[in-house]
């Protein structure tokens, strides 16, 4: 056995992998993973902040799960491995959002289950996870979830206060009185290609204010 | 023109290199070259350059709009007066009527999509270009006349900067950026976009006669039944509910007579097209289905946007393919998807706006296509000698 140095809990690392994912390795606008639930559950913020929460459980457990398994899953076998224990977590997810918050569950329908073929998950677990002690599998799951939830939910907000007025459900426009003026809600927003040009949109502010993620020919 | 001709050359160097308004020299580069021939001299490469430049062009396409604006106009006060029963309007009267409320479009529409190209410009440091003087006519041509005016500046907003400057200006464009505007308008507010009381001035406001319907005669053939339907000639000439440029074959065919006169517009899109929806319309007629595709194939060329699609938005040489094959293929398609959404999609009565944009995306794949095939041929040609 070799000598293992032994590393505080929040190195700057360790921080490092908390916060990367936010701006510039961020999954979604960088990495451009996990684009098709981001279309989906876009239209309004309060789902799209449930799915961030049911990802970020998702991913962080199975992170964890993944990292102390990890000297013993055969390489051949890896993928499947990690799709039971994804699947077993966003059954657990997908049951607790059925039991305590049934009408947002059923807005998010099939998404939820989707998350198992979330690309950022696989990525994280085979990236990640199969490589790395616990702890630090742990803070990469919830980096990379909250990278994920931060885009959705700024991709909601627009969607929602553009497309139908409301933020979280509260009557914006309407209070505003900006009907009256003639001004109507952009039935655009809510259909998903106006996701794909808002998250085109999040890139290329990202990217003009960051020009190391430019690509150079 | 003299006077003004000095007076540009006199201000001239405040816009060059180290001048004060050095920032907007292409602001000026864009008025200089708009009233005067460029006095640009070459110095190496080419030395003699065609007097057909982009903003000649460009001008023409304007010219060949004419005919249907002007009738256009005509047509919004022809079918205000028959919505409203008002009898004793004169020709002048309803024209001038119809081109007051379309003067207050045209103005939005080159307002913000100048002011966006103008900005976009200075940012990158770009001369003008000159691509939004049609675009900027096309628009209020193909929208409804009673669409609200910040609905106009916000399709021309997004459809300039969405639709052309992120992929690098005129030029660089996939997608038709004035049926980008209107495809943003038909999902984003489709209460202004589709139905029967918008095409006519002051309808949706209420206060026409009982039972008028103001419905185009492809939203006729869908609710009424085709007995309904206006006649022929109605269409033909253009006396008809509509988008304000759209309605009038007689005057498209005119604007396309001057494009292929002086060979701006491409007479293989034009034909093809047509011939396509012909064909498509004959074949549906032929085979049965539903009842639209009973609707005589030459009435899909007469109705709705098809004219005017075909003769001012196919041929657009960006987004069109390229190639004379190409073109062909481009058209003939395009046509054949127009009868198509018509005939089997109620949810849409007008499929001119998406079938072009639907071949617009397709039309590097076709290039592609054909390009690749002449080189295959001329390489057979090669290798067996």
């Amino acid at each position: 056995m070799e000598k293992v140095e032994k590393e505080p809990l929040w190195s700057a690392k360790n921080k490092k992998l908390l916060t990367n994912p936010l701006g510039q390795d961020n999954p979604i606008t960088v990495q451009v993973l996990g684009i098709c639930s981001a279309l989906a559950v876009t239209v309004k913020m309060q789902p799209a902040i449930v799915m961030a929460i049911s990802v970020m459980v998702v991913l962080a457990v199975s992170n964890v799960v993944i990292a102390a398994l990890r000297k013993m899953i055969p390489g051949r076998i890896r993928i499947i491995v990690q799709l039971v224990v994804i699947a077993t977590m966003v059954i657990l997810v997908d049951q607790f959002l059925k039991a305590f918050a049934f009408d947002v569950s059923k807005q998010l329908s099939v998404f939820v289950g989707l998350i198992i073929t979330n690309c950022i998950i696989m990525g994280r677990l085979e990236a990640f996870a199969m490589a790395n002690k616990p702890w630090p599998a742990f803070l990469d799951g919830l980096g990379n979830a909250w990278g994920y939830g931060l885009i959705l939910v700024i991709v909601s907000f627009f969607r929602e206060f553009l497309g139908s007025g409301t933020i979280m459900g509260f009557p914006v426009m309407e209070k505003l009185g900006v009907y009256n003026f003639g001004y109507e809600d952009n039935g655009m927003m809510i259909l998903p290609p106006m996701a794909l040009i808002t998250v085109g949109l999040i890139i290329w502010v990202q990217r003009s204010r960051n020009k190391s993620l430019v690509e150079t020919k | 023109m003299n006077f003004l001709l000095k007076q540009m050359k006199n201000i001239e160097p405040l816009f060059k290199k180290g001048g004060r308004f050095e920032k907007l020299h292409s602001v000026y580069d864009g008025f200089a070259t708009f009233l005067f021939v460029p006095d640009k001299v070459t110095s190496r490469g080419a030395h003699i350059r065609d007097y057909m430049d982009m903003k000649r062009t460009m001008i023409i396409v304007v010219l060949a709009l004419m005919p249907a604006l002007l009738f256009g106009c005509y047509n919004i006060g022809l079918q205000h007066t028959r919505a409203f029963g008002i009898n004793d309007w004169t020709l002048m009267h309803m024209f001038w009527f119809g081109f007051l409320k379309l003067l207050p479009m045209i103005i939005v529409s080159y307002l913000v999509g100048l002011g966006i190209e103008f900005v976009a410009a200075q940012i990158r440091g770009h001369e003008i270009n000159e691509g939004y003087l049609v675009t900027g006519m096309l628009i209020p041509l193909i929208m409804p006349i009673d669409v609200p005016l910040w609905m106009v500046a916000v399709s021309v907003a997004f459809a300039v900067i969405i639709g052309k400057e992120i992929f690098g200006g005129t030029g660089m464009n996939v997608l038709n950026p004035a049926l980008t505007a209107r495809a943003f308008l038909f999902f984003s507010y489709p209460g202004w976009m589709t139905g029967d009381a918008i095409w006519i001035e002051g309808l949706v406001k209420g206060g026409g006669l009982d039972g008028f319907s103001g419905a185009t005669p492809l939203a006729v053939a869908k609710l009424e039944g085709m007995a309904n339907m206006p006649s022929a000639m109605e269409m033909f000439i253009g006396t008809i509910p509509g988008s304000v440029g759209e309605t009038s074959v007689v005057a498209i065919l005119i604007g396309a007579f001057i494009l292929l006169v002086t060979g701006v517009g491409s007479w293989r899109i034009m034909l093809s097209m047509t011939l396509g929806a012909l064909g498509m319309g004959l074949l549906l007629n032929a085979t049965g289905g539903n009842e639209y595709t009973q609707i005589p194939a030459y009435y899909h060329l007469i109705m709705g946007g098809f004219a005017f699609g075909t003769v001012f938005m196919a041929t657009d040489p960006v987004t069109a393919a390229q190639t004379n094959t190409g073109k062909y293929i481009y058209g003939a398609l395009t046509g054949i998807l127009v009868v198509i959404i018509r005939v089997f999609n109620p949810a849409y009565p007008e499929g001119t706006m998406l079938a072009i944009l639907l071949m617009n995306v397709m039309a590097p794949l076709i290039d592609h296509y054909v390009v690749n095939a002449n080189i295959r041929r001329r390489l057979k040609r090669v290798t067996t000698a």
